[in-house]
């Protein structure tokens, strides 16, 4: 038999908001135990949540971003459950009136183009970490993350296969960051996913018993840990067995997942409306504001990039794979580097030194004004390409001032063509055993003479003149 | 709604409050009214009436997203039992 694969996503985003969704905490990343917290965040009595505007306007942001019909009258209720991660024993979020429903997201896979339909977008806020300490029997509770704001988004079961499910979260990534509204750092858990998978003969209409996965740390544990529950339910069926609906956790370590030991599975959450947040009420002109004010997608930069630059469509993907990369290359461009100068230096070069460093793109140090600058300076001819990428390696970490390097350790290209048909000239006495290689039709020698004269002049001429030179003084 | 010991059980389990079987009974009994207080508003006729989840006309209570200091760990944990200087302390919970 023929089985299809049928997935579902609920994707957690932690928005990047100075402070707390309803208090003034702040929502740094770290720091040490119960050092970002109040009375309000760890459920003190008679403490009273108040909402904090930017949140709702990051998730508004996203929704619209991602297609969603906004709900112009929304609210909080409480999701209660008896969990030490909880100081309340309610998590405030949203059931009955969620900010946003009915969106669509387009992804691209080898398979062609799909839409993937978002069933709803709501706000809530994160729970606390709990380290369990198996040798005293406790749980100790850090509650800095409580109440960091979050976005809940929860797609159709649209989803086919592991490609989609990745193309479609890193069309969400690249969404939410272009956006502002969250870093999406996974190994920090600014998003997190949860995936709920069911198997069905082909053809099937109705869907199967799913399992809801849980602890997945990166793209790649999302793709394997799908490849592997799909496998585990197909077999189970076809031995004879049944899918059991519970919620298992991914092992990176094992390549498993294995049921999680809750004693309670049938979970109740006894939702109520939040009394202590007043309801949301959403005009049309602050609607209006919001779209009017959305930055540039990735999609649409590379549609103009296509268009205005003339770059190939993988240079265009690479470079808007990363908003700051995206960034520097609009800021060099603008100080006048030829958009694929630009292009190739940041593929190259940049990334280069980045993935050498671990450093992501946004805390690079190098700006853009040094980077068109070395581009001006070999635009110019004042500098050969591979003295260049000297210069780059040497200003990159302190983005460093470019000409003063130059002029420092004498690098600028030699201009004078005189120089360069001496030292040609000098390379072609000293070394006639290869001059005759290359009169007698062995091309691979004139590379050999190249080298010399470029060492002689310790790099500082371009290899094209060097080339050309060479081959005047070589003909017959 | 008839409240009974299954259901209290239940409600019992779900905060993970142990109850004695006198407590129990009261606790039974107790609910029981309550619910049945709840019913009079059943004589209403509520149709055509749209749900509502606040008494007030209050609505968009929002703080600026502007950072103030947290809590100081000492005085946030002072209440706390287990005397830890760090964390809360709960019975060990494994999900």
């Amino acid at each position: 038999m023929t089985w299809e694969t049928v997935i579902g996503l609920e994707t957690h985003v932690e928005l990047a908001t100075k402070t707390k969704i309803f208090c003034s905490c702040t929502t740094a990343f770290g720091g040490a135990p119960n050092t970002h917290c109040c009375p309000v965040c760890t459920g003190m009595p008679g403490t009273l949540p108040v909402l904090n505007r930017r949140v709702l306007e990051f998730a508004v942001k996203a929704a619209l971003a991602l297609n969603c019909q906004i709900a112009r009258h929304s609210r909080f209720d409480r999701k209660n459950y008896f969990y030490p991660d909880l100081p309340k024993a309610y998590q405030i979020s949203q059931l009955y009136l969620p900010i946003a429903r009915d969106g669509a997201v387009d992804i691209r896979t080898g398979a062609g183009d799909k839409t993937i339909h978002i069933h709803e977008l709501h706000m809530e806020e994160d729970a606390g970490k709990l380290v369990h300490d198996p040798w005293l029997g406790q749980t100790r509770a850090d509650y800095n993350r409580c109440g960091v704001p979050l976005i809940e988004i929860v797609t159709r079961p649209d989803f086919r296969t592991a490609e989609e499910v990745i193309a479609y979260l890193e069309k969400l990534k690249e969404t939410l960051v272009y956006l502002g509204v969250s870093d999406c750092k996974m190994q920090e858990g600014s998003l997190r996913c949860d995936v709920n998978l069911s198997v069905r003969p082909l053809g099937s209409g109705r869907l199967g018993t799913r399992t809801e996965m849980k602890n997945l740390n990166s793209f790649k544990a999302i793709a394997r840990a799908i490849r592997y529950e799909a496998r585990r339910q197909i077999e189970l069926i076809e031995e004879g067995g049944r899918v059991i609906q519970e919620t298992r956790r991914w092992d990176e370590n094992k390549d498993a997942s294995y049921a999680m030991r809750s004693k309670e599975d049938a979970q109740d959450y006894r939702y109520f409306p939040e009394p202590d947040l007043p309801p949301i009420q959403l005009s049309e002109d602050y609607l209006d504001a919001l779209r009017a004010a959305r930055p540039e997608l990735g999609e649409e930069k590379r549609a103009r990039y296509q268009a205005d630059y003339g770059l190939p469509r993988c240079d265009c993907e690479t470079i808007t794979s990363d908003r700051a990369l995206a960034a520097l290359f609009e800021e060099v461009t603008a100080l006048g580097a030829p958009p694929k100068q630009g292009a190739n230096w940041i593929m190259g070069e940049v990334l280069g030194a980045l993935s050498q460093r671990g450093m992501e793109p946004r805390d690079m140090p190098l700006t853009a004004p040094t980077l068109a600058r070395l581009i001006a300076l070999v635009g110019a001819g004042k500098l050969n390409r591979n003295t260049a990428v000297k210069v780059f390696e040497a200003v990159f970490d302190t983005d460093g001032d470019v000409d003063g390097y130059v002029a420092e350790h004498g690098l600028e290209q030699i201009g004078d063509d005189g120089l360069v048909r001496e030292a040609c000239a000098r390379a072609l006495a000293a070394n006639p055993r290869s001059a005759a290689d290359y009169r007698g039709g062995k091309e691979k020698a004139l590379g050999f003479l190249v080298g010399q004269v470029m060492r002689e002049l310790k790099g500082r001429a371009d290899p094209q003149a060097v080339n050309a030179a060479l081959r005047e003084l070589l003909a017959p | 709604m008839k409240i009974d010991t299954d259901m209290v059980d239940y409600i019992a389990h779900l905060s993970r409050l142990e109850l004695q079987p006198g407590e129990k009974r009261a606790m039974t009994e107790e609910l029981e009214r309550i619910v049945a207080y709840m019913d009079v508003l059943d004589r209403l006729d509520t149709q055509g009436v749209e749900p509502m989840s606040h008494v007030f006309p209050v609505k968009n209570v929002l703080r600026e997203d502007e950072a103030a200091p947290s809590q100081h760990r000492e005085e946030l944990l002072a209440g706390s039992p287990g005397g830890d200087q760090e964390a809360f302390l709960a019975p060990r919970a494994v999900e």
